[in-house]
């Protein structure tokens, strides 16, 4: 019913739930089964906590139309609020730890969401990226929020909930796991319920949405404060499930840029599309080392690496902005599309 | 036919459809003092009073008064850049005017508020395409009732009883308004992708399906050919004999405007040069001078 | 009050003043090119670097100054008409964010290839200008900002001349004031375009060159950007003289903020206050400083 589907008459009936379903058995039966660690370790941990991210920059930027530069902010209020409540609150379990910290990136969020009642674009876009320093900095400061920790990295505490530990890379990944999904179908129903159409509405066309009467300052702050709470959440996966650390260094402008970048590449307004553009973001750069060893053998240090990356980043960027703006989601219906009609050809 | 007689119908005894005539009935009931002041402040749904905006330098409106009955069809007409879409978006609220005040129902605005315009039982349309095109034709029409609802995300994202009720509810009547203006087929289509005429006819729908008192519409049938515009004024039409609403209209073409309307107000430079029938405006010579002598060479509405 | 050092304050406020200077001479690059084709160009940080390092390695490398220049300034315009071609054109009339989006891809790509075409390492650059703090009533002031805030003096009557009294800086301000009559009296759009970008890439080589004697050459200079934005959003994205006085606004307060309130935020804060003061300004008067209210056309 939203631009996720309207288009595609294919996943609207069973098969679409059929589909997810079968995904979800693949990824908590077959992947603990036959995985091995470095899979967990290197793609599937940060790809469920940046899937997670790029999920939640995609309502307020696809859904709800308003630019942000400081999602890797929220992701850092996410993991040290957590941190916090974790250490600081007795016996509090841990996924109450999680939720607070989602809420506390919310309320952070909701302030720094307060000038896009005001300030469209841009502007916008730019006064987000006060969040990010102001975020960054205020927790490289404040030796507080790390315990006082002398090097400002702290580990993160052990993930279990209601007795069960979620331990080792398995572990880490089916609580990531765990976690993403019921978000991701929390975040389903939201886009196509009433406020997600007001989310599209408004950034569509504001004064038309107002007119109709959407509240759109509340539409607005409304997209802020859950698309803060996901990203702080994921904030807590990135660093309790994969990294294992906390540390405001890991959450700067860069980190911010690539959840904006798997928004773009995976596609804008689909929930799908954050998974394809983490997916590709974090592939990418693994088959990149090895396709430039490969190649070019010594050459390719990781200083070279890091520019090539960068490279082939910014080029992906623009390439999908000029030949498919609506992202990997759409060449994959495509494709699939394709596929099928040759099936039934045949 | 029946616009004419809504149109000589004189004051005081305008034909409304039953249902308002029933209600306004009522009215008279409680507020038996009469006057000729107090019947015209009953019978107005809307009036503009002393309105003067400008831009920069540019001067949009110079000091207009307008007053819309309840139930009648009111064009506004006049040359390109004479400030008529200006005064739709002053009464909707998009604009605040340098002077005057806008009057609705009982209610008095320096600028109206447009965020409660929906609640003050106004709906309007767009001279350019407003339409949110990244949702469907049923779900841009279903979006019209957003003043209605009352559910929180919360209670949308559990699919709680409210909820669902109200989103039933919204799709039902949203379902019976493309029925009604013939766009059920395209309902799952992404609004963006219509052609420009089934995006106007959409934005009608949008407007209507929030059951306004007033309707204002600017241009509905800019661009469009002769058969759609007919069908277009039909649904105009029907709209006000089946609910009663009352409807502002802009429109170039002559034709349509003295067919369609019962009054007729003429901007020209911002100001108002004319107000009365199709027929007193047709006689009227600054009209002509101003207005109708170059538009009766634009009969369809192309060029002006 | 009277314990006040006013001297103090002056040369901190001078101080401000002039690296404020700097950050002009940044944001004039953006305000250019938004101007006529109405995009941020995000990449104007890694311009910046780009030009900065070519220039640096060139002259390592033995070339005189002034080849060097002529030569960096050459590669700039090629890199400015480059991006204009492939980049931008192909997303015309579309969103002005999704341009946005574009550049910024652009500054992954410019940074990249930067380095490596020219190595990560921290180069000097000396533009034979002394840093050396020069006496002015009492007040020390930096011979550098002196130098410095001359050249971007120059830099912007340089602009002023070329868009006022050449044709193809008459045709940018009719591009900017209105793209379609532009195009319907004859302006042909990419040679202005063109235009533009070179300037761009002009300003973004002596930025670069400044800031780099400055800070040396390095990656970080691509920050810079980052420096600039808040002028633009106080300034007006549209506007050279709001770049000016922004970019004196914000060297001013950012200055002062350190110095005096600085110690009570535990210091640090010029990473974030100059867009709290931006957006602080921008809650008030959202036309920004120069800009004309405009209400959106309905
Ligand atoms: N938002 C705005 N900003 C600046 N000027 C405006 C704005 N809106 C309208 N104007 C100016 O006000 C005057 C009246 O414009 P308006 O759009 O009301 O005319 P109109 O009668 O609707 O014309 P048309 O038949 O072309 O739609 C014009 O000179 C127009 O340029
Ligand atoms: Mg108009």
């Amino acid at each position: 019913m939203s631009v996720l589907t309207a288009d595609l008459p294919v996943s609207r009936s069973l098969p679409g739930w059929a589909g997810t379903a079968a995904l979800l058995a693949v990824a908590y039966v077959a992947v603990p089964i036959f995985g091995t660690s470095y899979l967990f370790e290197a793609i599937l941990l940060p790809f469920l906590a940046l899937s997670l991210a790029g999920l939640g920059l995609n309502i307020l930027t696809g859904y709800a139309g308003q630019v942000s530069l400081g999602s890797a902010a929220f992701m850092a209020v996410g993991a040290f609020a957590a941190f916090n409540f974790n250490l600081r609150v007795e016996s509090l379990p841990l996924i109450a730890s999680i939720a607070l910290a989602g809420f506390a990136a919310a309320a952070i969020g909701l302030v720094f969401g307060l000038p896009s009642l005001r300030l469209k674009g841009f502007y916008l876009a730019v006064s987000t990226l006060a969040a990010q320093f102001f975020v960054q900095w205020a927790l490289t400061k404040f030796s507080w929020f790390s315990n006082d920790s002398a090097s400002g990295v702290i580990d993160a505490p052990p993930l279990s909930i209601a007795g069960v530990a979620f331990e080792g890379p398995v572990g880490r990944y089916l609580f990531s796991l765990t976690v993403v999904t019921v978000l991701t179908f929390l975040a389903y129903r939201l886009v196509i319920s009433q406020t997600g159409r007001n989310f599209i509405a408004v950034r569509d066309n504001e004064t038309a949405a107002r007119i109709i009467g959407v509240p759109v300052l509340k539409t607005k702050l409304l997209a802020f404060a859950i698309s803060s709470f996901i990203i702080g959440v994921a904030g807590v996966l990135w660093a309790f499930a994969y990294l294992r650390t906390v540390e405001p260094a890991g959450f700067n402008l860069d980190r911010s840029f690539q959840i904006l970048f798997i928004v773009i590449i995976g596609g804008l307004a689909s929930i799908r599309g954050a998974f394809f553009g983490a997916a590709l973001i974090v592939v990418f750069p693994l088959v990149l080392s090895r396709l430039g060893s490969f190649l070019l053998g010594d050459i390719f240090d990781s200083g070279v690496l890091d520019m090539s990356q960068r490279i082939v980043l910014g080029t992906l960027i623009i390439l999908f902005l000029i030949l498919e703006p609506d992202g990997l989601v759409a060449l994959w219906d495509r494709v699939r599309k394709r596929i099928g009609t040759g099936l039934r050809r045949s | 036919m029946q616009a004419m007689n809504y149109a000589f119908g004189g004051l005081g005894s305008v034909p409304f459809p039953p249902d308002v005539q029933e209600h306004l009935a009522g009215l008279d009931a409680r507020t038996d003092d009469g006057g000729a002041r107090h019947a015209e402040a009953r019978d107005s749904a809307l009036s503009l009073s002393s309105i003067s905006l400008s831009f920069g330098g540019v001067v949009a409106l110079t000091d207009i008064d307008i007053s819309v009955r309840k139930g009648e069809i009111r064009a506004i007409i006049g040359p390109n850049g004479a400030g008529k879409s200006s005064l739709i978006n002053v009464i909707s609220g998009v604009y605040r005017p340098d002077r005057g005040h806008v009057r609705i129902g009982k209610n008095r605005y320096q600028q109206v508020p447009t965020q409660k315009l929906a609640r003050l039982g106004i709906a309007r349309t767009f001279q350019n395409l407003a339409l949110f095109k990244g949702l469907s034709v049923l779900d841009n029409v279903v979006a019209g009732r957003a003043y209605t609802v009352r559910s929180t995300f919360l209670g949308q994202i559990a699919g709680l009883g409210r909820a669902r009720r109200e989103e039933a509810d919204a799709r039902d009547r949203a379902g019976r308004i493309l029925d009604f203006l013939h766009l059920g087929h395209v309902s799952g289509r992404l609004a963006g992708t219509l052609p420009y005429g089934l995006q106007k006819r959409v934005e009608l729908a949008r407007a209507l399906v929030a059951e306004p008192d007033i309707l204002l519409l600017d241009e509905p049938m800019a661009g469009m050919t002769a058969t759609e515009k007919n069908e277009m004024a039909g649904f105009v039409r029907a709209a006000r004999d089946q609910y009663g609403t009352t409807v502002v209209l802009i429109e170039h073409d002559i034709g349509v405007v003295m067919g369609l309307s019962d009054r007729i107000a003429v901007l020209d430079y911002g100001r108002k040069i004319a107000d009365g029938t199709p027929e007193e405006i047709r006689a009227d010579q600054r009209v002509i001078d101003a207005y109708l002598g170059v538009a009766s060479e634009n009969e369809d509405g192309e060029g002006i | 009050m009277s314990d006040f050092d006013w001297l103090f304050f002056i040369e901190v406020l001078v101080g401000g003043l002039l690296s404020g200077v700097m950050y002009s001479l940044v944001a004039i690059g953006f305000v250019l090119i938004y101007k006529t084709s109405g995009v941020l160009n995000f990449a104007q940080g890694a311009m910046l670097l780009f030009a900065a390092l070519t220039f640096v390695s060139l002259t390592e490398r033995g070339v005189p100054f002034a080849l060097a220049f002529a030569i960096t300034f050459a590669i700039m315009v090629v890199i400015g008409i480059a991006i204009e071609r492939t980049v931008l054109r192909p997303l015309t009339n579309k969103p002005p964010i999704t341009l946005f989006m574009a550049t910024l891809g652009l500054s992954y790509v410019i940074e990249g290839a930067a380095q490596l075409i020219w190595g990560t390492q921290v180069h000097g650059l000396d533009l034979g200008i002394e840093d050396l703090p020069f006496d002015v009533g009492g007040v020390f002031i930096s011979q550098f900002d002196i130098f410095a805030a001359v050249v971007a003096a120059g830099m912007v009557a340089a602009l002023s001349a070329f868009f006022r009294y050449t044709r193809i800086g008459l045709g940018f301000r009719a591009v900017a004031d209105d793209q379609f009559a532009a195009l319907a009296i004859g302006l042909r759009l990419p040679w202005i375009w063109a235009t533009v970008w070179a300037a761009a890439g002009l300003v973004a080589l002596v930025a670069g060159l400044l800031w780099g004697a400055r800070v040396g050459v390095q990656f970080s200079l691509s920050l810079i950007v980052l420096k600039a934005l808040p002028v633009l959003v106080l300034g007006g994205f549209d506007s050279i003289l709001g770049a000016i006085v922004g970019g004196l606004l914000i060297g001013a307060t950012e200055k002062l903020a350190e110095v005096y309130i600085g110690e009570y935020f535990g210091g640090g804060i010029e990473g974030w206050f100059a867009y709290v003061v931006a957006l602080a300004f921008l809650l008030v008067r959202p036309s920004g400083l120069f800009g004309q209210k405009l209400v959106e056309r309905v």
